[in-house]
């Protein structure tokens, strides 16, 4: 039941991207930013964590969830810290993300040679 | 008559000569996509929780971190293009898509050198995704912290 849930939650966040790229003629990089910024405003309203509870990794493998753990960890630090631990948190949550995209990124350049 | 209007008239003219896409196909396949890479990552979830210390919640941070990889070699070895291409957004807005991004940009500088090339470039494309999301964290951040202080 959860593999469903993730199957449908996680393809419907790509069919929204899919209309934007068709329709409103974005670029995929458009598309990305834009729900980064989109998955941070639903987090803002506390939405976000309803739909990860619903949906499992169909709503936290889409780039939407990027912006909803930059300000988790922002807002987690800022009840210890104040204001400056939005600053101090923000990319406590992602960074297992970002550094592994990093290291996975330029080992794979190292190895591999560029196709086409 | 000025360039911009020019310009204008020029894409009012070729609009109904441009081919239309296949919305409905290209929805399908972007679900289709989409949704098989969720399924993947609750797999991988599911597997951190029952076999290494993670709960619901953290959980989320080694299975994006798996999906990179599998992604970033995907990139390395030219099948993630292939599924891209039919994928659509389906393959560029799960966290995968982002590996693809700082992957294949490092790659197409490669000729550059490591660092001039690979290095610099790692973040050419996908540089704006952080960007936009630490700007607009902040900001919520801020306007949310604040209604709570004063509140």
């Amino acid at each position: 039941m959860d593999y469903l849930w993730a199957f449908l939650v996680g393809g419907a966040i790509c069919v929204v991207g899919q209309l934007l790229i068709d329709i409103f003629k974005l670029t995929p990089a458009h598309v990305t930013t834009s729900f980064v910024v989109l998955g941070a405003l639903l987090d803002a309203f506390g939405i976000y964590d309803n739909l990860i509870k619903f949906a499992g990794a169909g709503a936290t493998v889409p780039i939407t969830s990027f912006g909803h753990n930059l300000l988790h960890g922002a807002m987690a630090s800022a009840e210890e810290h104040g204001f400056i631990g939005i600053a101090m948190g923000i990319f406590e949550l992602t960074s297992a993300g970002i550094s592994s995209a990093i290291l996975f990124g330029f080992l794979v350049a190292l190895i591999f040679k560029p196709k086409g | 008559m000025s360039n911009k209007e020019q310009q204008q008239e020029y894409a009012q003219k070729i609009k109904p000569l441009q081919p239309k896409p296949p919305y409905v196909i290209n929805c399908l396949k972007a679900y289709l996509v989409g949704g098989l890479i969720c399924v993947i990552g609750e797999a991988l979830m599911k597997f951190y929780m029952t076999y290494f210390n993670f709960n619901e919640e953290t959980a989320g941070n080694p299975t994006a971190a798996t999906l990179i990889l599998i992604a970033a070699l995907l990139t390395g070895i030219g099948v993630y293009d292939k599924i891209g291409q039919f994928g659509g957004a389906g393959s560029a807005v799960p966290v995968t898509g982002f590996a693809n991004a700082v992957t294949s940009a490092a790659l197409e500088h490669k000729s550059e050198g490591i660092v001039l090339g690979i290095a610099t470039n790692l973040f050419k494309l996908a540089g704006a995704v952080i960007v936009f999301g630490a700007v607009s964290a902040y900001i919520f951040g801020m306007i949310r912290y604040a209604f709570k202080t004063l509140m």
